[in-house]
């Protein structure tokens, strides 16, 4: 197939460049190595919407982050995501560290974030009353917050499906050649051409670089690997604004936050790997998240935690070997015409991603990429049922249209079998227990899907007609069933 | 002589029971038991163990179980479980089926039957 | 949908005994409603397919859905209303439910009396904090008894169980017996939480080795499980370095453990009991709001049926009572405690004026091995009786009765004790 663009990469980088290219006139084909969209860093992060006062003045990070973050609010109801504006607080607990806060606002004002300001102690303890008792002072950004980082990569998929991108699952990049100005992007069976190719790999987009012919890409890419712990949500309201600690040279320090869904998230841990695909947990760094989370609110329930998980995120290294002077590299290949990188992108990278997806959009165009606009564009993505959300009257009336959203599959989280058949058909569908689960959020609560994942597979075999024991967990090897059937 | 020890499995108390054995496999005493039907597992376990075995057979036509739970209404040889596990991999039943239903008489030729444990309604 | 005179949440063991004894105790059958989240009744019980159950209630030894299949026989027979895959979504303390069902939609209805009958579910990975990859392969042992039982599948061939829970010893010998290898049982206590008998004829029978005081410290594999690192723990239950050992395996069986399910008592406001992880209640099991009483696992983990039976047929009686306005009036209200080795006495709470008997039953569970020892009961720090012991053990719920000293003491006391001696 031609396409005028291909993205490599289905993270958030990616979905977005996609979802904002939906809007005009162009074909687009995004491959992904793996089986769903969402599955590197942007589905194990911290889901933070950052305000933009990290990063240093004058960068790129700078710029698309307080951009992103006054575009998320417009972008989340667009795509029927749901978005918390719950705010930050960096917390100060020496006056070290509240000169440290000092910075931070210095710094936050000329990136241009608004309202932000230094709270006292009684301050903060009025907005945050499980704060530690040592904690002195914060920085309060009103614009930060949450957002689960897979809806909003999912939905944003879904946005540019319904406009006619072509999404290649299971696509793993093997060659890139030229031929006559075209990209040919092949996984060693089938191969995909495009007049443009956008490098959004994460981890991954310094090999991809090379791979495309990339001499000089300047920048290493290392793994770095954070490890959370995901709570109850009866510890949901431990928190209600997104807290940090006093950042370090490896990275924000753990925090603690709400999520969307009512969850509380402690970590991330920050330890470089070698293996960027490597998302095991580490008893060493469960217990540092244990640490730094009771740090910050010293009275948090570590035993109410349903899951343990850890994400990778790739952070870039310039020549001079100095992490944390590191900008997103988004550039236009030098060497290779039609090549565009979006790299090295890193936390904020979720708060920058709809600004970086306009930013990619302008850059093509520069690159002469002809941006009419679509005339049958469709904003947002089909309808999508919540059934937890629902008030009484429309769960009747749900259910009178469809009775499968009368049928609770998922007991801890009031998923309902209508939620999972949707959830299966939509664009993007749900093939494997993993993705029903970042979909509808079945299987995502205390009982840890015990009860509703035999339940699951049997929908999928269903809906999918195939027998149970073809379902898998999360693509590839990974079957659920391999004993035999009796 | 010899001591030999087992846990009884005749009810959930679980009794440790022990017996006396001499040279010749002879059962000199039995003690530990609670109950009378203690003293008896103990000396068919010295004798001749067997089990109840639980299992499902495929069951067709039923509104919603592909499968039958099934049990032998008293013991097998123990020896012979796996044996009776490859039989019931080759038995299919039709609903509906009621608790109790007989599915095989004298099964395995050990005297006993091998009946269903749940009444299951045809669609 | 009209309101309920009574209505109970779980049609499993206790909802079914609760229905039915609150329509022996005179409340007609259509006035009783059974709400399963299932799609037929019997709870666990229709997926437990061993024998081993009513004993006690029925001097033989039943299977799981012939256990079940009595009670729903008798409500069936007695058309006492029940209503299957209907989940209930909320309980308030004026007793209003609501719920969904495919055929009825989205329902709310007040009820006179309310059984809390919803069970309990398995601790997982999660709870436990065990670090490695998550591929597929990792099951509580429910889920696998699902597969294996009610679907039709094995889970995998090579299997490693944490946990020497009931559910896992009954699986490793129910995976053995379906042509898996159960490679080992590891567990984390010196001692196994499952029943003796269970010991003897899921893993002697069939050689399983079962490794006392050992864990699982990690777990390989990518896509589907690879192996799983099991180590020795020390006094604290903290892995011993140098003790580890890697296992390859395609499935690890976790049966560590069982919580009752609460969420819809915690909203409705019912005082829970932080060790029970149930509801506090009275010897009546009313909870903490009048009119709503609990039975069954979802009070506290019970380790035979035939107690789920018996408790629930009291919270039926009770509920019924309660609808009829024969309940014994609320008195001065005693509190019961553990002591010495006894982790929880339940009910937590005794009414002096309460209809007290001697078939008025306190259980307990001990924290601990304990040979050769001595329970005993005081009232107000007097010892009214004692009765010896030669075995306790944690995985065992313990049980008496009131006696009529106890019951004369309770009249006129404050704090009633059970404590090993």
């Amino acid at each position: 197939m031609n396409y005028d663009v291909c993205i490599i990469g289905a993270g958030i980088t990616g979905a977005m460049t996609a979802r904002k290219l939906a809007a005009y006139d162009v074909s687009v084909a995004v491959l992904e190595a793996a089986g769903d969209v969402a599955m590197g860093a942007t589905k194990a992060n911290s889901a933070i919407v950052h305000a933009g006062f990290d990063a240093e003045e004058g960068t790129l990070k700078a710029r698309l982050n307080v951009a992103g973050c006054a575009m998320m609010p417009t972008e989340c109801a667009e795509l029927d995501v749901p978005y918390d504006n719950c705010g930050s607080l960096v917390c100060a607990y020496s006056e070290e560290e509240i000169r440290h806060l000092e910075k931070l606002l210095a710094r936050g004002i000329a990136n241009g974030v608004p309202e932000l300001r230094i709270v006292g102690g009684e301050e903060l303890r009025r907005m945050e009353p499980k704060i530690s008792p040592d904690a002195v002072a914060a920085l309060w950004a009103p614009t930060a917050g949450i957002v689960c980082p897979y809806e909003l990569c999912i939905a944003a998929c879904e946005h540019a499906a319904i406009n006619g991108a072509q999404f290649y699952l299971n696509f793993p990049v093997v060659s890139i050649v030229k031929e006559d100005g075209l990209f040919v992007v092949s996984d060693g069976k089938q191969v995909v051409r495009a007049r443009y190719l956008v490098n959004a790999c994460g981890v991954h987009s310094a090999e991809m670089a090379q791979l495309a012919g990339e001499e000089n890409f300047p920048i290493r890419i290392i793994p770095r690997r954070g490890e959370y712990m995901l709570l109850d949500r009866a510890e949901g309201d431990t928190a209600e604004h997104v807290l940090f600690s006093c950042p370090s040279a490896n990275g924000k320090g753990i925090l603690v936050s709400p999520t969307v869904d009512g969850n509380l998230i402690l970590g991330p841990t920050a330890a470089a790997i070698d293996d960027p695909d490597d998302t095991a947990t580490t008893e060493a760094g469960l217990s540092l998240v244990q640490t730094g989370a009771r740090h910050l609110v010293p009275g948090v329930n570590t035993r109410a935690v349903i899951t343990q998980f850890s994400g990778v995120r790739p952070t870039p290294v310039g020549a001079d070997g100095d992490i944390t002077k590191s900008d997103f590299y988004i550039h236009v290949s030098e060497q290779i015409p039609g090549l565009l990188h979006l790299a090295g992108i890193e936390s904020p990278g979720l708060a920058s991603s709809p600004a970086v997806g306009e930013y990619a959009v302008e850059l093509l165009s520069g690159m002469g990429l002809k941006l009419d606009k679509k005339e049958n564009y469709m904003t947002g993505r089909p309808e999508k049922i919540r059934f937890r959300e629902l008030t009484d009257e429309e769960r009747s009336a749900v259910i009178a249209k469809n009775p499968l959203y009368g049928k609770i599959i998922c007991r801890c989280e009031t998923v309902t079998e209508g939620e999972i058949v949707d959830a299966i058909h939509r664009p993007i569908g749900a093939r494997d227990l993993d993705m029903v689960k970042r979909r509808t959020r079945a299987g995502m609560g205390r009982c840890g899907s015990g009860f509703c994942s035999p339940r699951t597979v049997e929908i999928l075999a269903r809906e999918l007609g195939v027998p149970m024991d073809e379902i898998t967990k999360c693509g590839g090897g990974s079957v659920i069933l391999n004993g035999g059937k009796k | 002589m010899s001591m030999i020890k087992k846990t009884c499995i005749v009810c959930p108390i679980g009794c440790h029971l022990e017996a006396e054995v001499d040279g010749d496999g002879k059962i000199l005493s039995i003690s530990g038991n609670t109950c009378r039907r203690g003293e008896a597992y103990m000396r068919d376990e010295l004798t001749d163990p067997r089990r109840t075995l639980t299992s499902t057979v495929k069951v067709d036509g039923a509104k919603y179980d592909r499968y039958l739970p099934v049990k032998t209404d008293g013991g097998i040889s123990k020896g012979r479980l796996f044996e009776a596990m490859e039989v019931l991999a080759k038995i299919t039943v039709t609903a509906p089926v009621r608790r109790g239903d007989v599915i095989v008489e004298n099964f395995l030729g050990e005297g006993v039957s091998l009946v269903a444990g749940k009444t299951v309604d045809s669609e | 949908m009209e309101n309920k005179k009574i209505i109970i949440i779980g049609g499993g063991p206790a909802g079914l005994a609760a229905a039915i004894e609150a329509n022996n105790a005179g409340i007609a059958p259509d006035d009783i409603l059974i709400l399963e989240r299932d799609r037929e009744l019997g709870g666990i019980l229709n997926q437990c397919i061993h024998a081993g159950f009513g004993l006690h209630m029925f001097g033989e030894e039943l299977t799981g859905p012939e256990y079940a299949g009595r009670f729903i026989d008798i409500v069936k027979e007695r058309s006492i209303g029940y209503l299957c895959d209907a989940m209930v979504l909320s309980v308030t303390a004026d007793r209003e439910v609501t719920f969904v069902s495919p055929t009825e939609g989205f329902c709310r209805v007040k009820a006179g009396a309310i059984v809390l009958a919803m069970g309990c579910r398995e601790r997982t990975r999660g709870a436990l904090n065990i670090a490695g990859t998550r591929p597929a392969g990792i099951y509580s042992a429910g889920t696998a008894q699902r597969y294996v039982n009610i679907d039709g599948y094995l889970p995998g061939k090579r299997v490693v169980i944490l946990g020497s829970g009931d559910i896992g010893l009954i699986m490793a010998r129910r995976m053995t017996l379906e042509g898996a290898k159960v490679l080992r049982v590891c567990e984390l206590m010196p001692y196994s939480g499952g029943l003796p008998r269970n010991i003897a004829q899921c893993l002697d029978d069939f050689d399983i080795p079962l490794y006392l005081s050992h864990t699982v410290t990690g777990i390989h594999g990518k896509e589907r499980l690879e192996g799983v690192t099991v180590a020795k723990v020390g006094d604290d239950r903290r892995p011993i370095p140098g003790t580890e050992a890697d296992i390859e395996c395609d499935t690890l069986l976790l049966s560590v453990g069982l919580l009752p399910e609460n969420e819809l008592s915690r909203e409705a406001g019912i005082v829970l009991d932080s060790i029970t992880g149930g509801a506090q209640v009275d010897e009546t099991m009313q909870t903490s709001i009048p009119g709503i009483f609990a039975c069954g696992n979802v009070l506290h983990v019970h380790d035979l049926v035939d107690f789920v039976t018996k408790e629930a047929y009291r919270a039926g009686a009770s509920a019924a009572a309660y609808v009829t306005g024969d309940a014994a009036p609320v008195g001065d209200v005693l509190t019961t405690e553990g002591k010495n080795g006894v982790r929880y006495v339940m009910p937590q709470k005794l009414n002096a004026q309460g209809n007290l008997t001697t078939e008025t039953t306190l259980f307990f569970r001990v924290d601990n091995i304990y040979r050769d020892r001595a329970v005993v009961l005081s009232v107000d720090g007097r010892e009214i009786f004692r009765r010896k012991k030669r075995f306790l053990e944690p995985g065992q719920m313990e049980s008496f009765a009131l006696t009529e000293d106890a019951i004369a003491a309770i009249r006129g006391g404050k704090t009633v004790t059970v404590a090993l001696d």
